[in-house]
């Protein structure tokens, strides 16, 4: 191990899990579940905007209970350039991610300035704010939200309405981010704002721009929620105001401590369990509700490091 | 804006900012002394309008139904707190958030199994259903008088217990520094659980008197929590004080804002503006007042630990 603070991933597992998702939607379609397709999608994407939590929540100590602000202004971004008649997800993506960033960047400005308890609940009052003003705008649908005639589409003759075509779109997207991400935290920047984590009065009295570098990380934060926000527009081809209700921002934390806060795949294990254990609950049963609760209040009281860190405590 | 409209929406105001401050007093306390987040705080909310609707459908009797909401909820949260919230208190407050989050999911869908996925009916006292006349052309329902009342009255019982008794001493103590508190003398776990049984028969004052006002039904915990969060960090966590100013500041901002918004842009911008933003900037108006507070006082207005 290079150093302890570095953030690795072994690289046989690592391909294992990436050859394994190239292959599922063949391996899916060869088995006729054709459906499962589109819910590892959104399992992809939740995975990548509980990733962005992570990087706040995890590695910079920054526990928001806003993050569905993002999510939303990334997805309603897409949608109101669909309606426009802008309809390349080259463009609409990245235009995503922008809104996401400057929302951030709005929103971290003032927020930094408060610490613990009252930095969670001023994210939330923002994320409110931001619910409200989508509600209430008629040109972005109101209560109703909007409707996207077609997904973005990529050029080069592809159909983004194929289920499979999608879903690869996606996992391109994802896996590049988590590469970035990784890269993001073994460098300077994420050495810092993990430091920052651990004890902000050090770091500033060493001469840290403790908040210029929370307020980078809040952005980059934001950025890829946003994006993930576009992804979903795209996905449902729907935007509603749901999509930034505050218990969104809820569920979102619930994927990262799920998971396990602080650990590279800690929001991708946390989204992807979320989301499959309510498919699976929802099979068997209408009240979906109380397994995840209990489920939830079981991983807290006896794993309180996440099922990511559960394995290492049964490997032990 | 006629003055009798302005009269009404301030009573309006007075009486949502007393119903938060009944859940933001027992909130503030078991964050101030435990320093616990409890998302299921809403929960025992809703449980005490269930329970309260349950008994005033079977035995007709609307103080029957209130005294009965108030010893079940304060028996339930008690309960809870020595079962599962007890171990949170070391935790860090992403756990709490997250075991009392789910708390919320588990007694939303216990409700929604017993009760069913409607709403129920609260309906007030008959004797109290008609209008008073206040002062005149100024006539205002006798229940939301009477929900004024006990909600001063409440107020009122907790500021004697909190700044005059020895157990609102030990509280005090409790929220400004626990180890020390504890140090000398205090038995903290009984204070704990007994704070949080109060904190939990509030919820279900609160509850029992909004049923008859707003709908009994699942999730109507979730928004009056935001709310009653909003009111603590405004006044400062741990504060009762904080919490009884900033209850009536966001009561009476938020109602009187939903009026007094949308007639200022009728009269300054067009219509088509007034119905589209008023409602919008009304319901930002108390968020607008948190991220300002915050801003200036980053530990809310009446800071409880120095």
């Amino acid at each position: 191990m290079a150093s302890t603070l570095h953030i690795g991933l072994r690289p046989l597992p690592t391909l294992v899990l990436v050859a394994s998702l190239v292959l599922l939607p063949v391996v899916l379609t060869a088995v006729d579940q054709p459906f499962y397709i589109v819910l590892a999608s959104r399992v992809l994407i939740y995975a990548l905007i509980a990733s962005s939590l992570n990087l706040l929540i995890g590695y910079g100590g920054m526990v928001s209970l806003g993050h569905a602000c993002f999510v939303g202004a990334g997805a309603y971004t897409t949608a109101v350039l669909v309606h426009a008649g802008i309809g390349s997800a080259w463009l609409a993506w990245p235009a995503a991610a922008l809104a996401g960033a400057v929302l951030a960047a709005m929103i971290g400005a003032v927020s930094l300035r408060t610490r613990g308890v009252y930095f969670i609940m001023i994210t939330l009052a923002f994320a409110q704010m931001a619910y409200y003003v989508v509600v209430s705008l008629r040109a972005l649908g109101g209560d109703d939200g909007l409707v996207l005639p077609r997904r973005t589409g990529y050029g080069f003759g592809l159909d983004p309405h194929a289920d499979m075509t999608f879903y690869y779109a996606v996992l391109g997207v994802v896996v590049l981010l988590m590469a970035g991400l990784r890269r993001l935290l073994n460098a300077p920047l994420g050495r810092a704002l993990q430091a920052i984590r651990d004890n902000d009065v050090r770091m500033e009295a060493i001469g840290f721009p403790v908040f210029r570098i929370q307020l980078a990380g809040f952005v980059i934060a934001g950025a890829t929620a946003g994006l993930g926000g576009g992804l979903l527009a795209d996905l449902n081809q729907q935007v509603s105001p749901s999509l930034l209700h505050w218990t969104q921002s809820g569920t979102l934390m619930v994927m990262v401590i799920l998971g396990g806060a602080g650990r590279f795949l800690g929001g991708v294990l946390g989204a992807a369990v979320l989301l499959l254990a309510q498919e699976l609950f929802s099979d068997v049963t209408t009240h979906t509700a109380l397994g995840i609760g209990l489920v939830l209040l079981a991983v807290v009281l006896f794993a309180p490091a996440g099922l990511a860190g559960l394995w290492r405590q049964v490997a032990r | 804006m006629p003055l009798t409209l302005l009269a009404e929406q301030a009573l309006n105001g007075l009486q949502l900012g007393l119903m938060l401050f009944l859940l933001a007093a027992g909130l503030t306390l078991v964050f101030g002394i435990m320093d616990m987040i409890n998302l299921a705080h809403g929960t025992l909310y809703m449980i005490g309008a269930y329970l309260a609707a349950t008994v005033a459908e079977a035995s007709g009797s609307f103080v029957a139904a209130i005294a009965a909401a108030v010893v079940g909820t304060a028996v339930i949260g008690m309960a809870l707190e020595l079962t599962v919230l007890r171990p949170l208190y070391r935790r860090s407050h992403l756990h709490q958030v997250l075991a009392t989050f789910a708390l919320i999911l588990i007694a939303n869908e216990l409700v929604r199994i017993i009760w069913g996925a409607q709403p129920i009916a609260l309906n007030m006292p008959a004797a109290l259903s008609g209008p008073v006349e206040l002062a005149p052309g100024l006539r205002y329902p006798a229940y939301r008088l009477v929900v004024i009342g006990v909600g001063l009255a409440a107020a009122l019982l907790l500021y004697v217990v909190v700044v005059h008794t020895r157990v609102g001493m030990w509280l005090r103590a409790g929220a400004s520094d626990r180890e020390m508190a504890s140090a000398m003398g205090v038995n903290t776990a009984w204070l704990f659980t007994a704070a949080f049984g109060a904190g939990a028969a509030l919820c279900a004052v609160a509850g029992a008197l909004l049923g008859p006002l707003l709908a009994v039904q699942v999730g109507m915990g979730e928004n009056i929590l935001i709310l009653a969060f909003v009111v603590i960090v405004i006044g400062g966590i741990g504060s009762v004080r904080g919490a009884l100013v900033g209850a009536l500041l966001v009561g009476i901002l938020d109602t009187v804002g939903r009026t007094a918004l949308p007639a200022l842009f009728r009269a300054l911008a067009s219509p088509e503006v007034a119905s589209e933003a008023g409602p919008a900037l009304a319901s930002m108006l108390i968020y607008v007042l948190m991220a300002g507070v915050l801003c200036f006082r980053p530990r809310g207005l009446f800071p409880a630990r120095g």
